[in-house]
């Protein structure tokens, strides 16, 4: 049987899928602003978080407005109720990707300190994870969402590399450095902060698909 | 205080097979609500409890029902001693055309002969509390049960039934004639009275099972599809007919 709200749960999950759309664009222009140098990039990411902060909003009513016109249950309720955290995280991811346009604008201006080359595998692993999280969403694959919660620790394996490396080889050595290292830095932990947030995306997957939760219970991945 | 255990349970009007080997215990101090589509059986299932189908012609029933280790399906079970054990509300409230202290009184005759008015007067005074209407009525107690709104009526005879001290209070579609809020203080007096019985409410309204329920049943087509916590049926059903019911999908 067709029930109107199946036609209000389409409009809700194409409105999700154009967050995503808005997170990963974010993600992808400010990693090619900062290996670039590209100021246009990093700008177009600053220039379009009002858009992904509307969004964020008009999403959150809609959930709001489903669960009290329809009270949905089971597998409905899931979907509605994983949405909305779903939408949060995007929203979360956007912004980080903002941070990181930040610091590649003023980076810019800096001489190149270093040749990047564990940034843009980092940056790849997160654009990565988002992109499994968001089809393990969209096709309800809670394995696939298990595979993307288990690739985080590669994400934390690079950023340490990263940091070591920065540490030992420019901040210790040669002070003069510091500003363009730390900004190196944060870029690094603002890209394994977004995998820990496409982590939750996939988590919630799992609890929307399985209505198991695996948030906190590692035991519950097998 | 008495719980319910159901075993094979099968039941027939005629040659329609109304209840299909339906298995279920249903647990003291508990509410535990019976959903499904109109005709899967669930009125039929809580009327198998105080023997209510006896009065429909041609309707068989085999396996087994224990209320406090006494099969109560079988025939030498004392229907008048059954019915004061397990009461039941109606959908729409049926009180006498008595008085609302004679409609209390009126189990007392039948079942403690020769009681003192002063006890008696207790018994009504009780019952009357424990559905919270004492405070209303206590000056109209000669006034006919008829006057009364329809929530009043519902909650009077739900004060007639608990004054013959049942165990178990059945409920079919209590609050379907009721607005929302006389539906929300029988809700809430359910949730009083399970404390101290065994109540079974079967309702269409899937918000109502959610909200008042600990387990909830689902029957289709004369089985019981699917039987656990009210939590989990309304979140994680495990079968997908129970899915396409609580969703809406069914049909």
């Amino acid at each position: 049987m067709l029930r109107h709200l199946d036609e209000e749960l389409k409009g809700l999950h194409k409105d999700i899928l154009r967050m995503a759309v808005f997170a990963q664009e974010s993600i992808f222009k400010s990693i090619e602003s900062l290996k670039n140098r590209d100021q246009s990039l990093a700008q177009a990411v600053i220039d379009n978080d009002n858009n992904i902060d509307e969004l964020e909003l008009a999403i959150d009513e809609k959930c709001i407005d489903l669960i009290a016109l329809y009270q949905p249950m089971a597998g409905d309720l899931r979907y509605i109720t994983t949405g909305m955290k779903i939408n949060a995280e995007l929203e979360r991811i956007a912004d980080i990707a903002l941070d990181i346009s930040q610091k590649s604008l003023e980076l810019m201006k800096k001489p190149l300190l270093k040749p990047l080359v564990d940034i843009p595998k980092l940056s790849q692993v997160a654009q990565d994870m988002v992109r499994d999280a968001i089809d393990a969403f969209v096709k309800r694959d809670a394995r696939l969402a298990r595979q993307v919660v288990l690739a985080d620790s590669e994400a934390d394996r690079l950023r340490n590399l990263v940091q070591e490396e920065l540490i030992n080889e420019y901040l210790a050595r040669d002070p003069k450095t510091a500003d363009r290292a730390v900004a190196l830095l944060l870029i690094a932990r603002y890209l394994e902060r977004i995998c820990d947030h496409t982590t939750n995306i996939a988590e919630d997957v799992i609890y929307m698909v399985e209505a198991k939760v695996v948030k906190h219970h590692p035991e519950e991945l097998k | 205080m008495a719980d319910i255990k159901v075993s094979n349970l099968n039941l027939w009007y005629g040659d329609f097979q109304a209840l299909i080997n339906v298995n279920a215990y249903f647990a003291q101090k508990q509410i535990t609500a019976m959903i499904g589509p109109s005709g899967c059986g669930k009125s039929t299932l809580l009327r198998v409890f105080n023997r209510m189908n006896d009065l429909i012609e041609g309707v068989r029933v085999s396996g087994e029902v224990l209320i406090d280790a006494e099969n109560i399906i079988s025939e030498k079970t004392d229907l008048v001693s059954l019915r004061k054990k397990v009461g039941m509300v109606f959908q729409r409230p049926n009180p006498f055309p008595l008085s609302i202290y004679e409609n209390i009184a009126f189990g007392q005759r039948v079942h403690a002969e020769g009681l003192t008015r002063f006890k008696l007067d207790e018994v009504v005074q009780v019952s009357l509390r424990s559905v919270l209407l004492w405070d209303e009525l206590k000056d109209k107690l000669n006034k006919s049960a008829l006057t009364l709104s329809l929530e009043q009526k519902q909650r009077l005879c739900i004060a007639r039934l608990i004054a013959v001290k049942p165990d178990i209070l059945l409920m079919d579609e209590p609050c379907s004639t009721l607005d929302p809020q006389g539906t929300s203080r029988i809700e809430e007096l359910m949730r009083e009275l399970k404390n101290n019985y065994t109540i079974i409410i079967v309702t269409h309204n899937m918000q109502q099972a959610a909200r008042v329920s600990d387990e909830t049943g689902f029957m289709l087509l004369g089985e019981l599809v699917e039987f656990g916590k009210t939590q989990d049926i309304f979140t994680n059903p495990k079968d997908k007919r129970t899915e396409d019911y609580i969703t809406g999908r069914y049909g």
